[in-house]
């Protein structure tokens, strides 16, 4: 079966994001296909590569870029909801005129076209949030 | 559009439901919830959208923001029509508990049972959540 997944919370505040990795760990595994990852709301937070959990827990960004390039998962991060929350690519800083960018490796920051094609292409869409 | 997802050429359309569960204003899900709303009108699918517990005031009457200094989007929800967003769907229940008839409503909705919402989410494709 071809899964795509929501993410509507941030890392280390809400288990959601937990739950999606294991649920997309635990699908691959049963041999189904994980397609896309859509992050929205504060869940775009999950693609920040200056995130330094302590040593002793998991890196939840990390773990994402590792399963995305083992398993070619797109991981899409809204546009909008990431502007809000301090979240760019190298051309969203270039033309918001930020000295820095800060997406995580295998992330992309694209439109919210993205989670509806990703609803009408993959046979579930399944959603992790409050 | 990724190219590592199939795209069904006349596909069938695919039937989605955004279910509204938060109040306007208290977290930023019923604003960034509108923004899916919108953008899923561009994808020529059958989108409805519910609304219950909170998420029925998204839709009252009168909506005065300027206390909070925040942008009232209640507006929007009047122009849904002139995207062919005409299904909206609150729970009996949850309005009534609220203490607001329909007449307390900004738009035409249908109301209905929690039995009846159940069934409506039940026949769905895709279901978000927000």
């Amino acid at each position: 079966m071809k899964f795509a997944i929501m993410v509507n919370e941030g890392p280390y505040t809400h288990q959601a994001t937990d739950s999606a990795y294991q649920f997309a760990k635990a699908a691959i595994a049963k041999g189904h296909e994980v397609t896309r990852v859509f992050f929205y709301h504060d869940g775009v937070n999950n693609g920040t590569r200056l995130t330094v959990p302590p040593q002793d827990d998991r890196h939840i960004v990390n773990r994402w870029s590792e399963i995305a390039a083992q398993h070619n998962i797109d991981l899409v991060i809204c546009i909008a909801a990431a502007q809000r929350r301090g979240l760019l690519d190298d051309n969203e800083a270039k033309r918001q005129g930020k000295d820095a960018s800060n997406i995580a490796p295998g992330f992309r920051i694209s439109g919210l076209g993205q989670l509806v094609e990703a609803g009408i292409q993959s046979d579930r869409l399944v959603v992790f949030g409050d | 559009m990724s190219d590592d997802m199939d795209f069904e050429e006349g596909g069938a359309i695919k039937k989605f439901m955004f279910v509204n569960r938060k109040a306007p204003y208290g977290t930023i899900y019923a604003l960034e919830g509108l923004e899916v709303v919108l953008i899923s009108a561009a994808f020529d699918q059958d989108v409805s959208l519910a609304f219950v517990d909170d998420g029925v005031f998204q839709l009252v009457k009168g909506q005065k923001t300027d206390g909070v200094e925040m942008k009232n989007f209640s507006p929007t929800y009047r122009a849904l029509e002139g995207y062919d967003i005409e299904k909206l769907y609150v729970e009996r229940e949850s309005m009534e508990t609220r203490g607001l008839t329909e007449d307390d409503l900004l738009v035409d909705v249908q109301v209905m049972s929690a039995a009846e919402m159940g069934d409506m989410m039940a026949q769905q494709d895709v279901v978000i959540s927000f």
